[in-house]
């Protein structure tokens, strides 16, 4: 059995503190924006603008991005195209990516051109919901929700209501991938 | 936001030789795709990473600029280092010459070569020879699988989809590559077609392909939904076929006059470039229903996305 | 030497004789053809047939042995050793070589070339008009004295129907045979496969069975104002073979051939640009098929022959307009029209006619037999044994064949001719 790392609440939990360590970080939500990569970091991005409007009361626009023409790791496996929709333009705004796990930094190098390319934003800064560690690039994360030390063989799950599951991380070890109903995304 | 597929490469073959052999699927996957790359063409940075370090060869034994430069535009916007290997006519180069030809493109460490050539099956004829992805630019009167991608493509942004659309293609079906492809691709989407033409350039054979075919403009139009011209070879005068351009446009020419029987919203197309005043009246080419330059547009995320799609096909 | 040939099921279409029976042969010509157990064994070699067929040598009236000119294509001594396996004793030789078989020095070349080398017997057809370019009649009479066994120019049609006019009537002052490649031309208008819905959607350019037609009802009526001796080669068409019929109903002495590859394959063969189908008349519908395998089955076409076509490497690595026509057919010829005995189409002994016993009556010489008397040229042919067809190892040069990796059934085992038994399996 997978091994269950964070339920619901604690989930729900952890977004409430990132968002207001954005917030705080940022000294306030003037020209902020949330950049969620797909897939699995769009949702949270929402949920985190939500909290933050919660809090601060202002609305942060949220774009997704598909990084599929970035990746460098192309040639070992060709994740969908997913439509990058981003309406707002990154020109001069602080810009947080958001993803939900965060593992060799490749993904976020990936993400970085992406933006970069679209214009020149003020700042970007990460935050992530699962720090796996094994990183192979010189990044690191603004926001973490959680430390959580992997070997490489494993896995980690995000399951979230949004995609009709119950909110959930796991760690799913070797011998147990490709079970089961959900066939989880590579986090590289 | 919308998933364009998923997981690894839903491509049946390494090349693309025509839509003939494409499923739905694999077309849809072109033009889910084609829509992402669209986006990118319209920001600052026109260009993705996507297909660095790779090398994208244009292989064309026969003249054309619009489809070279459209490839090798969408090639650069890729990030891939992009040759362009113009081969005098084919008289010259026939036989094993062509092959050898295409070999040494090969040798140079082509990973896409582009094709074109007036004879129809060479880029058949290569791709059991050569290592490198093989787009079709066009062949002979065969196929120009991009222009029917990017046709559906345009269609698809102006109708919404494909199912139940009346499509009226016209002109010389016989001898074009580009009316082929698009009776395939559009058949395969789920649209009715119809040909319209002279029974010279329109044998009767194609309606074993359950289309329906018109000898009279008017009778064809009726409730059309897109109109799709052909480009006329004027070479085609005085070898039987027609009798002169004139009495061509006076029979086969969409005017204004002639729109009248479509629908009001239909859209006009044409693959270019156009004999204005021949096959399409100019009031008509550069009136409001006409998406005859966007189709130039479109033309390069479709080709963005082929090549990208096959050189990840290439890769498993 | 004695040898007699046992156990055999012997169909001699000349004798229109199907049955058991014993063959000795005595140096080099048949001795006794016999009832089983009929013939006196002392002092000779048998060979047991063991149940399998015994026919006489098979007789090929269109082949192309592509010499001179064309030896990276095939040589005499390849095509006519190719022919023995194949089962073919005598093949008539096409003119379309380099240069062009059309005066009897060149015909003299080929017939000394064929002697020399010992393979099956060559028959050169001479060109009906000089360099085969369909304007000047070519010196017909010298060649028939030096051998030619009749006059074509197969490979292109006589686009004149005045000189075809002509070649008949002069042709007729020595009573020589016309053999017609019937294609309009003009309407044909260079296409490279049969035109349809197929030639469409390949984008090749089709030529209409049309031009088939046409170009046999030309000849037919040449051939009935000049009372010239008319044979229609490669019949492919199902117009064509109306034509023919019709023509024979009315008693004109017109005789037809078809090729295996007619009513064997249909244009679908073309698809995906393969080239090996590439052919000349094309291949056409299965409608048309049907028509040829009736046509063969009325009588209306009287011969089978190859139309052996070899190339060399230049056939595979070209686009598809540009690959020249051709089968290489000497190695798959008989294994193709068993097929018709064994569907029903026609006899054992119909079939074996149409390689025998026809051509020879067509070509008026003395073979395809086994009457005794007769030299010796027979085959031992098993129609059972079942093969998958690999090209490479065709004797003949040209391995151009879109029978290529299929399985085939019959084999010729052996080989009687010239005094040798030519083991093949």
């Amino acid at each position: 059995m997978p091994k269950k790392l964070l339920d619901s609440k604690e989930i729900d939990r952890t977004l409430t503190r990132i968002s207001h360590e954005i917030i705080e970080r940022n000294k306030g939500t003037e020209d902020l924006c949330l950049v969620g990569i797909q897939r699995g970091g769009v949702h949270l991005a929402e949920r985190l603008a939500k909290k933050i409007k919660g809090t601060d009361g202002a609305d942060i626009p949220v774009g997704s991005l598909d990084i599929s023409f970035y990746r460098d790791d192309i040639r070992i496996r060709q994740p969908a195209v997913s439509r990058t929709d981003m309406p707002f333009d990154v020109e001069g705004r602080k810009v947080v990516i958001v993803d939900d796990v965060f593992f060799t930094g490749r993904s976020i190098r990936a993400a970085m051109d992406a933006i970069m390319d679209m214009g020149r934003p003020a700042l970007v800064q990460l935050a992530v919901l699962v720090d796996r560690g094994h990183r192979e690039l010189p990044i690191r994360a603004d926001y973490v929700g959680k430390n959580i030390p992997t070997s490489g063989g494993e896995r980690v799950e995000v399951m979230l209501a949004e995609d009709g599951h119950e909110d959930g991380i796991f760690l799913v070890s070797p011998g147990e991938l490709n079970e089961g109903g959900r066939q989880g995304r590579e986090h590289a | 936001m919308r998933a364009a597929g998923r997981g690894a490469s839903m491509l049946n073959s390494r090349h693309l030789l025509g839509i003939k052999d494409l499923t739905a699927e694999e077309i849809m996957l072109y033009l889910n795709s084609a829509s992402s790359f669209k986006d990118i063409l319209k920001r600052d940075i026109k260009k993705v990473p996507a297909l660095r370090g790779r090398t994208v060869v244009n292989l064309f034994f026969e003249p054309s600029t619009r489809t070279r430069t459209s490839f090798e535009l969408a090639a650069k916007r890729l990030s891939t280092d992009v040759i362009n290997f113009s081969a005098p006519s084919s008289s010259i180069l026939k036989g094993e010459s062509l092959l050898d030809t295409a070999l040494t493109v090969e040798a140079l460490g082509a990973d896409i070569i582009i094709v074109r050539h007036s004879f129809s099956g060479v880029p058949h004829m290569l791709s059991r020879h050569l290592r490198a992805s093989v787009i079709n630019a066009g062949d002979g009167t065969n196929e120009h699988p991009t222009q029917a991608l990017l046709d559906a493509f345009t269609i698809k942004e102006k109708k919404g989809g494909f199912g139940g659309l009346q499509i009226a293609i016209i002109g010389d079906i016989i001898h074009s590559r580009v009316a082929k492809s698009n009776i395939y691709c559009l058949k395969k989407l789920g649209a009715d077609v119809r040909l319209i033409g002279p029974a010279t350039l329109l044998p009767e054979c194609f309606r074993e392909l359950g289309i329906s075919t018109f000898n009279n403009m008017e009778a064809g139009l009726e409730g059309a939904d897109v109109i799709m011209m052909l480009r006329l070879q004027l070479e085609r005068q005085g070898k039987g076929f027609f009798p002169t351009t004139d009495e061509y446009f006076r029979q086969w020419g969409l005017s204004r006059k002639r729109l009248q029987a479509a629908r009001p919203d239909a859209i006009i197309m044409h693959p270019g470039p156009m004999n204005r005043g021949i096959e399409i009246s100019s009031d008509v080419a550069d009136g409001g229903n006409s998406v005859i330059l966007e189709q130039v547009t479109n033309g390069l995320a479709v080709r963005m996305a082929v090549m990208y799609h096959l050189d990840e096909r290439k890769e498993q | 030497m004695r040898l007699l040939i046992i156990n055999g099921h012997v169909i001699d279409p000349s004798q229109n004789f199907a049955g058991s029976a014993e063959i000795l042969i005595e140096d080099g010509r048949i001795n006794t053809f016999a009832r089983e157990g009929g013939i006196n064994r002392t002092g000779a070699d048998i060979i047991d047939a063991g149940g399998m067929w015994v026919v006489p040598g098979l007789i090929d009236i269109h082949t192309h042995l592509r010499e001179p000119g064309f030896e990276h294509k095939e040589t005499i001594r390849t095509g006519a050793r190719a022919a023995l396996k194949g089962g073919f004793t005598t093949v008539c030789a096409m003119p379309n070589t380099n240069p062009v078989n059309d005066n009897a020095g060149i015909t003299e070349f080929i017939l000394k070339m064929a002697q020399a080398e010992g393979n099956a017997r060559v028959l050169p057809i001479g060109a009906v008009t000089k360099g085969q370019k369909g304007e000047e009649l070519a010196s017909l009479y010298a060649m028939r004295e030096a051998g030619c066994i009749a006059f074509s120019d197969d490979g292109r049609p006589v686009a004149s129907p005045v000189i075809m006019r002509r070649a008949l009537e002069y042709a007729k002052g020595f009573d020589a045979l016309i053999i017609s490649h019937a294609e309009d031309p003009a309407l044909a208008d260079s296409g490279v496969m049969n035109e349809g819905l197929l030639s469409a959607t390949l984008g090749l350019k089709g030529q209409p069975a049309v031009a088939e037609e046409v170009m046999i009802y030309r000849d037919i009526a040449l051939a009935e104002l000049t009372g010239g001796r008319l044979h229609i080669a490669h019949v492919s068409t199902k117009g064509g073979v109306r034509v023919i019929r019709q023509a024979k109903e009315r008693g004109l002495k017109v005789t037809a051939e078809t090729c295996p590859h007619y009513f064997s394959l249909t244009e679908d063969a073309v698809a995906g640009y393969n080239v090996n189908a590439k052919v000349n008349p094309p291949l056409r519908t299965a409608a048309d098929v049907e028509a040829i395998k009736e046509g063969l089955r009325d009588g209306t076409i009287d011969v089978i022959a190859t139309d052996h076509a070899p190339h060399g490497r230049e056939k595979r690595t070209r686009q598809f307009d540009d690959a020249p026509s051709g089968i290489s057919g000497l190695e798959t010829a008989l294994s193709l029209s068993l097929a018709l005995a064994g569907e029903g189409v026609l006899t054992e002994l119909e079939l074996i006619g149409k390689l025998t016993q026809n051509p020879a009556g067509i070509l008026r010489i003395d073979r395809g037999t086994l009457r005794e008397g007769a030299e010796a040229e027979l085959l031992i042919v098993d129609p059972q044994r079942r093969y998958v067809l690999d090209a490479e190892k065709m004797i003949s040069r040209g391995k151009n064949t879109p029978f290529d990796g299929m399985e085939l059934k019959g084999m010729v085992m052996k080989t009687v001719y010239g005094g040798k038994v030519l083991e093949w399996a």
